[in-house]
């Protein structure tokens, strides 16, 4: 469980990038969190809530969308997505892989900020 | 009133990454193998890492441990009976370590400086999940596993084993008394993990452990 710090982060990268936007409101924040990224999007959810709290991203959304694991096949050459984390084998021909091209990605991937017209 | 999407694509753990790297880039020009010790608690990772440090000890090597703790200082006591530098972290309720408090943990470690190490074990807080979003710039993540557990647990943590660079089952000493399905438990970790080096061990009887450290004396030529 610590998905508080990784809250606690996203509040730090986000208020950092806000210096740019000194009148800004955020409405929502937007991250990409892999399958195999060990946070839960309620977890995360709730602590957004409280971590957000007086400060500038108090009040906005949290979206967050979730991407599948993908693994490179060397028999097929190809890059195949895994339905689940429960085996690590390519959908098509079932060879077992190690080479993840996607599925640990813990970032913000946008924000959407509100600008007064005079500060924008 | 405007409206406007700002890309950030900035990773959310990009500070500790950052701190990792650095550290990873101090471990490789000290000449010093790290590796993170991550498992459950009441694996024995301590037991584990104290016959581990005692073997490489015994050999010659030179090798330390920062062992990682919520409180007390009770594993680096233990650990350090096998003769190496041992230096407790408290986290405090953090469940996991971070690349910020390993660096702070090697500053002013009296009588170690990583130079003059072959070997630093970090064995984290024991936790399955948190430590495996944090990079501590070690080269080797091993995640332990005892025969207690239950031959799904690397199905059911499938982030941790699919990170590790090689397993360690434990306690195979008392293995048939606790039904451990062998088979089972091997085909779990590489399903979750194609091709990862396991070792079977028992810190009790020094089972497997020769295999280890001759595993550790190569990763490190």
């Amino acid at each position: 469980m610590h998905e508080l710090s990784v809250v606690s982060s996203i509040v730090d990268v986000v208020t950092e990038s806000l210096a740019a936007y000194p009148g800004a409101r955020v409405v929502e924040v937007r991250l990409k969190v892999g399958a195999l990224a060990s946070v839960v999007r309620e977890s995360l959810e709730f602590c957004y809530e409280i971590a957000t709290k007086e400060t500038r991203l108090e009040g906005s959304r949290l979206e967050v969308k979730v991407l599948p694991v993908v693994i490179h096949c060397a028999v097929c050459n190809q890059d195949a997505e895994l339905e689940g984390v429960q085996s690590f084998r390519c959908p098509k021909c079932d060879e077992p892989s190690y080479d993840l091209r996607q599925g640990r990605e813990l970032e913000i991937d946008s924000i959407e900020i509100d600008e007064d017209e005079e500060t924008a | 009133m405007t409206t406007r999407i700002v890309e950030l694509r900035r990773g959310i753990l990009k500070k500790n990454d950052e701190l990792a790297a650095e550290l990873r880039t101090r471990y490789t020009a000290a000449g010093a193998l790290v590796l993170n010790l991550v498992s459950s608690p009441g694996t024995g990772k301590t037991e584990f890492l104290q016959h581990t440090l005692t073997d490489l000890l015994a050999r010659g090597k030179r090798a330390a441990a920062l062992v990682g703790d919520l409180e007390t200082d009770n594993d680096a006591r233990r650990l350090a009976a096998s003769g190496a530098p041992v230096r407790q972290i408290n986290t405090h309720g953090i469940c996991h370590l971070d690349a910020e408090m390993i660096g702070k943990h090697l500053e002013g470690w009296e009588g170690v400086s990583l130079d003059q190490l072959d070997y630093l074990f970090i064995e984290n807080v024991g936790n399955l999940v948190c430590p495996s979003s944090y990079d501590l710039g070690e080269k080797i993540r091993v995640a332990l596993l005892s025969v207690t557990e239950g031959e799904d647990k690397p199905l059911k943590y499938p982030t941790l084993f699919n990170s590790a660079d090689a397993a360690v089952i434990t306690k195979m000493d008392i293995a048939e008394p606790c039904g451990f399905d062998r088979e089972l438990a091997l085909k779990n970790i590489n399903e979750i993990r194609p091709g990862i080096r396991i070792f079977e061990t028992s810190a009790k009887t020094g089972a497997g452990m020769d295999e280890w450290v001759e595993y550790l004396v190569k990763a490190r030529a």
